[in-house]
């Protein structure tokens, strides 16, 4: 295996940047994992414990309103609320820059990579009112700091996390013979949601050997679980299912009704075979290939399976593996990290990403990140975004990448950078004849830039 | 084997490689012969919930006044008659010469299966996945793609989602051309030419390049624009603007694209019309949405035109109707039952389709909503059966789950 300071940059982090040097090793990129999370204090995202106060502000209003309808009590509360709202919203759009700070200046960028990564495998948000607002926070608090360590924590506090509850309607699941449901009411049974997207998605996946029967007794296992005020992971003994439930051969619960039940089944089905398949390959195939080496795919498996699902040595195995360094560049960079290392190229100061004011952030980054494909913290399903290079390099994707890059770094910059030497800034040894001609026949900087960021060797990864 | 049988093998194969490459009729001039028919269906999902009830008035109904007041009827900007009992929001005047040639109809209390909980989100996914409930898991895909998979020859290029919203109702697994003309691209005639250049290295990179190149310019305004970036922010920021560029509207340009695209190789198109969730002051907020749906309807009509236009459906459906009663601060607020709105020169239209359950309070959903009395799915289901003749049990259990079709409700002549 020869490492390769500027392929590890380009594949495995945020993109070469002129001020902060490639790796110099796969031993120091792994140790920047391991080492403190520096740059989310330099650019700090709210956890999601402090997006609770703002939940929790907002129903002591709303119990307000209630309570004195019509009332000039309830008129203030009102107004109250929708600066609440409001502040959530412009809140939303500061982490978004936070993140893209990161990607531009952080020394540890695989950390980052790798966030988003799992941010996407465990993709949950809010579906109305403020908690639209808390995919950040969730993904600081539940995603961020497992990213290294083993899979089973990750799972957990993404599964058992109030946002994914509230995501995939777990929190509307009832035991169909549970007390709640014997009350009557508009809970009355089961809703497979979670149950599902946690085998198919999450875990096992989709080709993997489970059935429908498996689906229902995995929903029946997690009736119970639910969140609270404000927004906090509950369970509710009186919802669950009574007796034990049966999940690809194993038996839980059976006792009185307890959410170890739960944590017991997602601890076996993080360390399952099918599980290690899934993980690994669509590892792989996001970091290296839609079609990744099957040897790879082989290590990265027997990896897994051997240390019960360690993240830590998963990523290593990955980075020492030959066909990591060997691979062709094939990838296409999603539309974020597209953003994010033309970012990191340019060098765009911190404030002239955070000093933005919502409205020109919206014009600037969410737009046009929207028609790159990517629509900023409002997915289209639990699946999140695809990993398929023709999804991203499709005519109005590429079209949106190209015009962004042309128009818009001049209004984060206030000098853009010489296009002669921004090609090898942004390329490096990648540079190819014709971006170094475009980039000096080019008729301006903007042009020139823009040309050199919009490049295939540029998207590649 | 002859030499010929070989060639041709290649030549067949390279026809597949060339269209999964560029997937585009603008790439390869070649038309290709098999096209699933001739009809055109454009899918309009109208994101909010629209108030039928004051869509379509139901001024007949001995109770409506006490639940609307005045159906407006009265004078040149009023409410039009349409047949008696039912009259048209004003705003939806300049759809009536399409009424007079039996080119616009609706389908009155009609709903998908949701209930109750009355949440875009949910009843969003489940018009568009076309599911009968969502206690099983969010669906994949959405039902026109499952559509998709069922035509023979289906190709890219034969489904269309346009605009930037994200359009659940043509994803899944049959592949779909996407496009906005909010991406159109605005470059100096220089960087146009150094981009194709640079794209040149990369076969995957170039094919999308030159289509977007060709999609840009399709609409009338130029690609090429000399002056400053800023004078291209200001090209882009006109192109997403939602009022007023020089091609008018964005609806009216989703449509004239859509309107292009259904006169070449496209069959299905999809887009949304967004603005439905009328809270407040109905009476200003609903006839500009209501505006932009006519513009669309009459930009699809005018780009479409002659023997295509007589072969297209327009179908626009709604999540959820609104309540039957005024709100406190002139809106309406979630409810069940709602309206579908039919166009096209396929139609038999001229007629509000649908059992009419009363506006009694006891006659109504949960003593709030319009009762719905039929599945929009099954309206749906006929249309696909009209149109691209798939069968009623491939309607019933692949593109709609667990519907009931009932009976042909014959929409289209």
């Amino acid at each position: 295996m020869r490492f390769d300071p500027q392929l590890a940059d380009i594949r495995f982090g945020c993109g070469l940047s002129p001020n902060v040097a490639p790796p110099a090793s796969v031993a120091q990129m792994l140790a920047t994992l391991k080492s403190p999370d520096a740059i989310a204090k330099r650019f700090p995202i709210e956890t999601f414990d402090a997006f609770q106060a703002r939940i929790s502000t907002a129903q002591d209003l709303q119990k307000i309103r209630k309570q004195n309808r019509g009332s000039p009590e309830a008129l203030t509360a009102k107004k109250d609320r929708r600066v609440l709202n409001k502040e959530a919203r412009i809140a939303q759009v500061g982490w978004l820059g936070q993140h893209l700070n990161r990607w531009a200046h952080t020394n540890a960028p695989l950390r980052e990579r790798l966030s988003m990564f799992w941010a996407d495998h465990f993709t949950a948000t809010g579906k109305a009112g403020l908690v639209r607002r808390a995919a950040s926070p969730y993904m600081e608090s539940a995603i961020r700091p497992h990213i290294n360590g083993p899979f089973e924590d990750l799972l957990q506090a993404a599964i058992l996390h109030p946002l994914m509850i509230h995501y995939l309607d777990q929190d509307r699941s009832i035991g169909a013979n549970s007390p709640r449901a014997a009350k009557g009411g508009k809970l009355t049974g089961l809703n497979e949601n979670l149950a599902r997207e946690v085998l198919e998605l999450h875990t096992l996946g989709a080709n993997a050997p489970y059935t429908q029967t498996d689906v229902t007794e995995l929903a029946e296992l997690l009736s119970g679980l639910t969140f609270g005020r404000p927004m906090q992971l509950k369970f509710r003994k009186d919802q669950a299912e009574p007796g034990s439930e049966t999940v690809l051969g194993k038996t839980y619960g059976g006792g009185p009704a307890h959410i170890r039940d739960i944590q017991a089944v997602l601890r076996d089905l993080a360390k399952h075979p099918a599980t290690a398949r899934h993980i690994v390959w669509k590892l792989a195939v996001h970091f290296t290939s839609d079609t990744p080496d099957p040897a790879l795919v082989s290590a990265l498996e027997a990896r897994f399976l051997e240390t019960g699902g360690d993240l830590g040595a998963v990523n290593e195995a990955l980075l020492t593996h030959p066909a990591a360094w060997e691979t062709p560049r094939s990838n296409v960079k999603p539309a974020f990290h597209f953003m994010g290392s033309a970012m990191r190229a340019l060098a765009v100061p911190p404030d002239g990403i955070s000093s933005l004011e919502e409205r020109l952030a919206r014009r600037l980054i969410i737009l046009p990140m929207g028609e790159m494909g990517h629509i900023w913290e409002k997915p289209d399903g639990p699946d999140g975004l695809p990993e398929e290079d023709s999804a991203w390099i499709a005519p109005q994707g590429i079209a949106a990448r190209l015009q962004w890059a042309i128009t818009v770094p001049q209004l984060l910059l206030s000098d853009l950078p010489d296009p002669r030497e921004f090609v090898h800034t942004a390329l490096g040894r990648f540079t190819t004849p014709a971006v170094e001609f475009a980039a000096k026949a080019a008729e301006s900087r903007w042009d020139g830039v823009g040309l050199v960021l919009a490049s295939p060797a540029f998207q590649r990864s | 084997m002859t030499e010929s049988l070989d060639r041709r093998t290649f030549l067949a194969r390279s026809a597949l490689i060339g269209c999964s490459l560029a997937a585009s009729p603008l790439l390869t001039p070649v038309s290709f012969a098999a096209i699933p028919g001739d009809h055109r269906l454009v899918v309009i999902i109208l994101r909010g919930g629209m108030d039928g009830l004051d869509v379509v008035r139901p001024y007949g109904d001995p109770a409506y006044a006490a639940l609307r007041g005045d159906a407006g009827l009265e004078g040149p900007e009023g409410a039009i008659d349409l047949d008696g009992y039912f009259a048209l929001h004003p705003a939806l005047r300049p759809l009536m010469p399409l009424w007079q040639q039996g080119q616009l109809g609706f389908a009155h209390a009609v709903s998908t299966p949701y209930r109750d909980k009355r949440s875009h989100f949910d009843g969003q996914d489940l018009l568009e996945a076309g599911l009968s409930d969502l206690g099983a898991g969010t669906s994949r895909d959405g039902w026109l793609n499952r559509v998709l998979q069922h035509l023979p020859d289906s190709r890219s290029e034969t489904a269309y989602a346009i605009g930037r919203d994200p359009l659940g109702v043509l994803g899944g697994a049959a592949p779909v051309q996407r496009w906005t003309p909010e991406a159109d691209l605005v470059l100096s005639p220089q960087a146009i030419k150094l981009a194709g250049m640079i794209m040149k290295d990369d076969p995957l990179f170039d094919a999308a390049f030159q289509q977007a190149l060709a999609l840009s310019d399709g609409d009338g305004d130029a690609v090429a624009i000399t002056g400053t970036p800023d004078d291209m922010m200001s090209m882009v920021n006109k192109n997403r603007a939602q009022g007023g560029g020089k091609n008018g509207s964005l609806e009216q340009r989703i449509a004239e694209f859509a309107g292009k695209r259904l006169r070449a190789d496209t069959r299905i198109a999809s887009f949304s019309i967004n603005g439905w969730d009328t809270h407040q002051t109905q009476n200003a907020t609903l006839p500009k949405t209501l505006k932009r749906l006519a513009d669309a309807i009459l930009t699809l009509q005018e780009t479409v035109r002659g023997p295509v236009w007589n072969k297209t459906t327009v179908v626009a459906v709604t999540e959820f109707g609104r309540t039957a009663r005024i709100n406190g601060s002139g809106g309406t607020d979630h409810g069940t039952g709602g309206l579908m709105v039919l166009a096209g020169g396929a139609l038999r239209g001229r007629q509000v389709a649908g059992d009419w359950p009363g506006l009694d309070e006891a006659q109504l959903y949960a003593r709030r909503d319009l009762m719905p009395t039929r599945d929009v799915r099954a309206y749906l289901a006929w249309l696909l059966h009209s149109q691209f003749g798939l069968e009623r049990t491939t309607l019933e259990t692949e593109i709609f789950p667990k519907l009931d079709m009932g009976y042909n409700p014959a929409l289209l002549r």
